[in-house]
């Protein structure tokens, strides 16, 4: 149950911190991936400030044996780059660039969408969850 | 450059990275977006429970920023509903096959300096700027 609550509070924070750092607005995304354009370079800040505090965080994380909750961390045990990460995150890279949505963006703006009836954010999100079904049924 | 939000960016990053050091050093987990969204879908049902709270969080984040700020936070969609659609599969698709997006390879798979995540990183930040570019050309 503590983890349940756990999960519950860290994930408000980071739906928070999306909405707070403008990272739901596909525009802005964009404006970032848009080199040639004119370049908004907000996104480097928030992936910079989470940085500044999961970097540190998980150095001084790591010393434990466990986490406080629970039995184990689990961390990715996979270490070498394959053909499946390349194409992978090749394929994400399109989807990221041609909509300016990456997955937690997307979960949190069916919030305002919902208020104010954006419907290619419900499009999105259940097509992405489609793509995830055809992952889990084909891989 | 009119549309630079360094520091709304600096304090929402920093509260992803909050939520991300809370989750590992609690729950022993990664806030990854897709991990945690494709997850669910995912038949093992130990990992499911505290999966569907991360992802509750992730919209009650978005309803505390609103209720806080009196107002949705901007959602500018450019591209057409088909569009929005095939995006959508492809980072859906992507983010599982290539095991990670913005959040999971992005914030914490470097921050403990993970070799996969670093190169998934650029990949999909390449693949992304490089379709904003020619999609600028041709749509």
């Amino acid at each position: 149950m503590p983890r349940l609550i756990v999960a519950l509070f860290s994930g408000a924070l980071f739906g928070l911190g999306l909405a707070v750092s403008g990272m739901a607005n596909p525009q802005k995304v964009i404006g970032f991936l848009d080199v040639a354009g004119e370049w908004d370079p907000t996104l480097a800040f928030v992936m910079g400030g989470a940085l500044l505090v999961a970097g540190p965080a998980f150095r001084l994380i790591f010393r434990r044996r466990r986490p406080v909750l629970s039995g184990d961390f689990e961390l990715p045990v996979k270490t070498k780059v394959d053909a499946r990460l390349i194409w992978g995150s090749a394929l994400f890279g399109v989807g990221w660039g041609l909509s300016g949505f990456c997955p937690g963006p997307a979960v949190v703006a069916l919030v305002p969408a919902l208020a104010t009836g954006i419907v290619p954010v419900f499009a999105f999100v259940i097509a992405m969850v489609a793509g995830m079904a055809i992952y889990e049924r084909t891989f | 450059m009119e549309d630079f939000t360094p520091l709304s960016g600096l304090v929402g990053g920093l509260l992803i990275g909050l939520s991300t050091a809370l989750l590992m050093l609690l729950n022993g987990r990664i806030a990854g977006i897709s991990g945690i969204v494709g997850g669910l879908l995912d038949r093992k049902a130990s990992e499911v429970g505290w999966r569907a709270m991360f992802a509750a969080g992730l919209l009650l984040g978005a309803v505390a920023y609103m209720l806080a700020t009196g107002g949705a936070f901007p959602v500018a969609i450019e591209a057409s509903l088909p569009v929005m659609v095939a995006a959508g599969l492809l980072v859906g698709l992507g983010t599982r096959l290539g095991s990670g997006c913005t959040s999971g390879h992005g914030v914490s798979g470097i921050a403990r300096l993970s070799g996969r995540s670093i190169v998934a990183t650029l990949v999909f930040m390449g693949t992304a700027i490089l379709t904003v570019l020619v999609s600028g050309q041709v749509l």
